[in-house]
């Protein structure tokens, strides 16, 4: 058998396989952060928050309705961006033009209300939640056993984020939504409501913070709070991928999974520590970032 | 009336007018210390001794959030780094007396500061926030994993000993007045610092940073001093907290706390001197007193609600509140 | 003085604080729920002893030590409170103790899992009720060895509890013929086990245990299901894990798990009656906390009305020389060092097919006699217990 610094090269492909499965999810919950922020200047600490309640809503439409997992894949996003844009729209809208800090503390103080509130009413120790009949079982790859929805997640979320950088860099709508929020008073002439422009993007960024809660239901308990740790380390991504640097947010995901998974495998007890340990060490030597534009 | 006034006139009146500002401040001063004085005596010593050690926290926290502009989101690692560290020692050397421990503790803080101050302090704005908070997850992750801190269990029954070997700690009355002195003293340092021309500076770069460099000053410089002196007092406020509750917990580490010590900032006046004092009472209070009433199970939800409140409705917080309504009404 | 029986019974009122996490992390484990039990327990009582009134006040923990301690100052220096029950994080449960000692009052440690309590912590002033963690990684790894599972892999928690439920299983597996061949320690807490439950896969062992508690061990639960750990031929054997835990899993994910529990609802009559009369009041099923507060609630009140007394050496001297006979434990004993041992169960998991209800969810396989489930006094490092 082939070793690697003492790792079967077997086990150590299953890692690296599962490192990037984790890193499209770090990438589908960073776009969403970076979306908000690279255009809107909002510094979101509520997106751990929304991404609890994707996960949480697919779970109370199921027991409630028997809301399947299809219909949930887009159902709950959307009840969750409109909450989101509800929040935008009475909350956000009044500290904007202050600095970044106030959007930061304001959406802080929002996810602790959620989080609260929620805990109240479904407790903690978790949700039931099934795994949709279609994904039951995996295949055997050799090196490792794949279950099927892990490999559903993977081309799921690179699907979406591939298509969220798509629209917003290449397209003339993602050109408006940049120009809109970058000089507001020059798109409101030219007859575009950025108000609107500027809600409806904070909406989706929340809704991408949800389709990954829809995507994490099945495999990771569902509490109120499972989004209050993932959040920092996400932030950590978003800044060594540059903030709001939408690219940059999708390859530093896949890149800090993989990172995460190499000391998983030959270092555990540090793999918690090595996001916020790489962030340090970018922001020494690139201050924006590794995508970051000079400020 | 006379249109043309004597300019020495005008002076007179702006250092009249200082000398009866000054003694409004001195009164209210005076009130403050009287009232501290006493309090021991109608409530109770522990509580308010919590309160202080929070109240140092805060001010610590502002002299680089208010005054210098610095959004630390990492300062829960000085708080518990100053716990520990006193701690462990005094419960390992039986030796030392508290005040060692104590000094020892904020040592140990100031120089895990300087460290971070090191990192972080050409980063600005979100990144600096962000960069302060990475190295306290780091710090955070040491303290869960090493077996000194107790981990979940924490560390307990630390002695409180006796202040240099004579007086007995363990009596409340005393240990309250300790813990009022040292922060008294670290209040009064705090406005001095305010005050002096280094302080000056500090606000100037608060204001515009572009504009301190133009002017000549080695910006990162008084920056680094500025969060090394914040850490060092943070680090001397969870040196006493351990010593007062003769315990040291993974809560001071976690990054709640320094969310919790923003939060105390932001409500009580951020850049006031006295707004962290009048906001570390409000938060802890607000905490202890919820937590057992009828609304126990609802803290969380309501300190979220006193965030998104104060960061709408009162920027300013407490005490910045109370300045712009004297300003406004009483000229 | 007012003479007569409750002549002893200050203030003529007994008052119980009830301590717990009430919003955070453990609130299911005791939370409101426990203080349902607790109510329940005054109720069933009759509201009085020896005439003497029974007062409840109740607070969050926060789960800080430090918040904690000011609440259980002000309560037993201005309150007058003679007893304070629930507890849950161990950090907790320890300050508490410290003040109750300094204070002279009672403490019923019901949530906590620290063996450390009633080990190097203890003290003349509390009362460690319903488990630890010794039992459980004791019943679990012995029995498990028994059944043939010899070689071992370890999946802890990387913090002090982890790392002394790792050590216990550890001595209990070789003392019994088995080997623990691998182990890797998780950061506390985490998401994502599948790189962890590879690493187990790979290791080849029989056992894969889980030495971690709460959302770590539901989140690697999962993951070995999904990652069809049971269908390669490995076992799961969690050494924390409680009734709410497995009711988050459902029988399917969390089927043919071993684990040690010290009560289940379902396991005759008397503890169906209760658990019918819980569930009324609070919707779920109880766990062995919610059991162990009513039980030691009434074992405390019972005491106070046969001492006639509330001071907290004589009540607990009462409760010591009582044994425990009710729905929650027989036979049970409170020894010296403040440990109540009772008999602990060995249960399974129940499969799909066998599952019935939501709560249906546990077989139970055997009963392991008091003395052979809790540390013996003989290893105490506890001051309280003289050789």
């Amino acid at each position: 058998m082939t070793m690697i610094f003492g790792v079967p090269l077997a086990v150590l492909s299953g890692q690296l396989l599962i490192g990037v499965i984790n890193g499209a999810f770090y990438a589908l919950l960073s776009l969403g952060l970076a979306v908000i922020f690279g255009l809107l200047k909002i510094i979101n600490f509520a997106h751990g928050a929304m991404y609890m309640l994707g996960a949480l809503v697919t779970v109370v439409l199921f027991d409630m309705m028997g809301v399947n997992y299809w219909v949930a894949l887009f159902l709950a996003p959307l009840l969750v961006g409109a909450f989101g844009i509800l929040i935008e729209y009475f909350l956000l809208r009044r500290i904007a033009g202050q600095d970044h800090i106030y959007s930061l503390l304001l959406t802080f103080g929002v996810a602790l209300i959620i989080q609260g509130v929620l805990t109240n009413i479904y407790g903690v120790s978790g949700l039931r939640y099934s795994m949709p009949d279609l994904f039951k079982g995996g295949i055997n790859l050799g090196f490792m056993f794949l279950p099927y929805y892990r490999a559903w997640v993977i081309v799921v979320a690179l699907l979406v984020c591939f298509g969220t950088w798509f629209v917003i860099e290449k397209t003339k709508l993602g050109a408006y939504l940049r120009a809109g929020t970058e000089d507001s008073q020059l798109m409101q002439g030219f007859g575009i409501n950025v108000p609107l422009l500027v809600s409806l993007t904070y909406g989706f960024g929340v809704m991408l913070a949800a389709f990954a809660g829809v995507l994490a239901a099945p495999i990771y308990s569902v509490t109120p709070v499972m989004g209050s740790n993932t959040l920092i380390v996400v932030f950590a991504v978003v800044v060594i991928g540059g903030m709001g640097s939408i690219g940059g947010a999708i390859i530093t995901g896949i890149l800090m999974g993989v990172i995460e998974g190499l000391t998983k495998t030959f270092y555990p007890p540090a793999s918690s520590a090595i996001i916020f340990l790489v962030m340090v060490v970018v922001l020494m030597f690139r201050p924006n970032g590794l995508f970051g534009k000079e400020a | 009336m006379n249109n043309s006034v004597n300019p020495a006139d005008i002076h007179k009146v702006i250092v009249e007018q200082q000398k009866a500002q000054d003694r409004k401040k001195m009164m209210v001063n005076g009130v403050l210390l009287l009232l501290l004085l006493a309090a021991p005596f109608a409530l109770y010593p522990v509580f308010l001794m919590k309160i202080l050690c929070f109240a140092l926290f805060a001010v610590a926290f502002n002299l680089l959030f208010g005054f210098t502009g610095l959004l630390s989101f990492g300062h829960a690692a000085f708080l518990a780094t100053g716990g520990y560290t006193t701690g462990y020692l005094l419960s390992h050397y039986s030796g030392l007396t508290t005040e060692v421990g104590i000094l020892a503790g904020t040592l140990a803080a100031t120089v895990m500061g300087t460290a971070f101050a090191l990192l972080s302090i050409r980063r600005q704005g979100i990144y600096f926030a962000m960069v302060t908070l990475a190295l306290a997850q780091l710090v955070f992750f040491f303290y869960v994993q090493s077996d000194f801190t107790g981990g979940e269990d924490g560390m307990h029954g630390i002695p409180r000993g006796k202040l240099f070997g004579l007086l007995d700690l363990e009596n409340n009355m005393n240990m309250y007045y300790v813990v009022l002195a040292v922060f008294i003293g670290c209040y009064l340092l705090v406005q001095r610092i305010v005050s002096s021309p280094f302080g000056q500076v500090l606000k100037a770069i608060k204001q515009n940073e572009p504009r301190a460099v133009s002017l000549g000053y080695n910006v990162d410089r008084y920056k680094i001093l500025a969060f090394v002196i914040s850490a060092a007092l943070a680090g001397l406020a969870g040196s006493m907290k351990s010593v007062v509750f003769q315990l040291a917990s993974l809560n001071d580490a976690h990054w709640h706390m320094s969310g919790e010590v923003i939060l105390m900032t932001l409500v009580g006046g951020m850049g006031t001197l006295l707004g962290p004092v009048v906001g570390a009472t409000f938060v802890v209070n607000v905490e202890y007193q919820l937590a057992q009433g009828p609304l126990r199970d609802w803290v969380d939800p309501i300190l979220g609600g006193i965030f998104v409140l104060t960061v709408l409705a009162f920027r300013s917080g407490i005490v910045g509140e109370i300045q712009k309504f004297m300003k406004k009404n009483l000229g | 003085m007012v003479g007569g029986a409750q002549a002893e019974i200050s203030n003529n009122t007994v008052k119980i604080g009830y301590l717990a996490d009430m919003s955070g992390t453990y609130r299911d484990l005791a939370g409101p729920n426990g203080l349902k039990a607790l109510e329940m327990a005054i109720k069933d009582f009759g509201g009085k002893v020896n005439g003497a009134k029974i007062e409840v006040v109740s607070a969050d923990d926060r789960n800080s030590p430090d918040t904690s301690s000011s609440t259980v100052r002000r309560w037993v220096e201005n309150e007058d409170v003679d007893m304070v029950a629930g507890m849950v994080a161990s950090s907790v449960s320890i300050a508490v103790s410290k003040i109750l000692e300094e204070n002279d009052r009672l403490g019923i440690i019901s949530g906590s899992a620290a063996s450390s309590i009633t080990n190097e912590h203890c003290t003349p002033n509390h009362i460690h009720y319903v488990y630890d963690t010794y039992p459980l990684a004791n019943g679990t790894a012995s029995a498990v060895v028994k059944e043939g599972g010899k070689a071992w892999y370890m999946l802890t928690a990387d913090y002090a509890f982890g790392h002394s439920l790792e050590s216990d299983v550890r001595q209990v597996v070789e003392a019994n013929g088995g080997e623990v061949i691998g182990a890797v320690r998780h950061p506390f807490p985490t998401q994502d086990f599948s790189s962890f439950i590879l690493q187990a896969q790979a290791s080849g062992a029989d056992v894969v245990g889980l030495a971690n508690a709460g959302s770590d061990t539901t989140n690697a639960i999962t993951t070995a299901s999904e990652f069809g750990l049971t269908q390669s031929g490995q076992t799961l054997a969690a050494l924390l894990l409680f009734l709410t835990d497995v009711h988050a899993l459902g029988a399917e994910t969390a089927q043919g798990i071993q684990l040690t529990t010290g009560w289940y609802w379902d396991m005759n009559d008397e503890t169906r009656e209760w658990s019918d009369r819980f569930m009324k009041e609070t919707g779920v099923r109880p766990t062995m906390v919610h059991a162990g507060i009513y039980s030691s609630t009434m074992h405390y009140l019972n005491s106070v009305a046969a001492a006639g007394s509330d001071d907290a050496q004589t009540v607990r001297k009462q409760m010591m020389d009582t044994p425990i006979n009710d729905m929650f434990a027989k036979n049970g004993k409170i020894r010296v060092d403040g440990r109540m041992v009772h008999d602990m169960y060995l249960a399974e998991v129940k499969t799909p097919a066998e599952s019935k209800s939501d709560w249906d969810l546990y077989k139970i396989l055997r009963t392991i006699p008091a003395e052979e489930a809790y540390r013996p006094l003989s290893q105490s490092k506890c001051k309280l217990v003289k050789m």
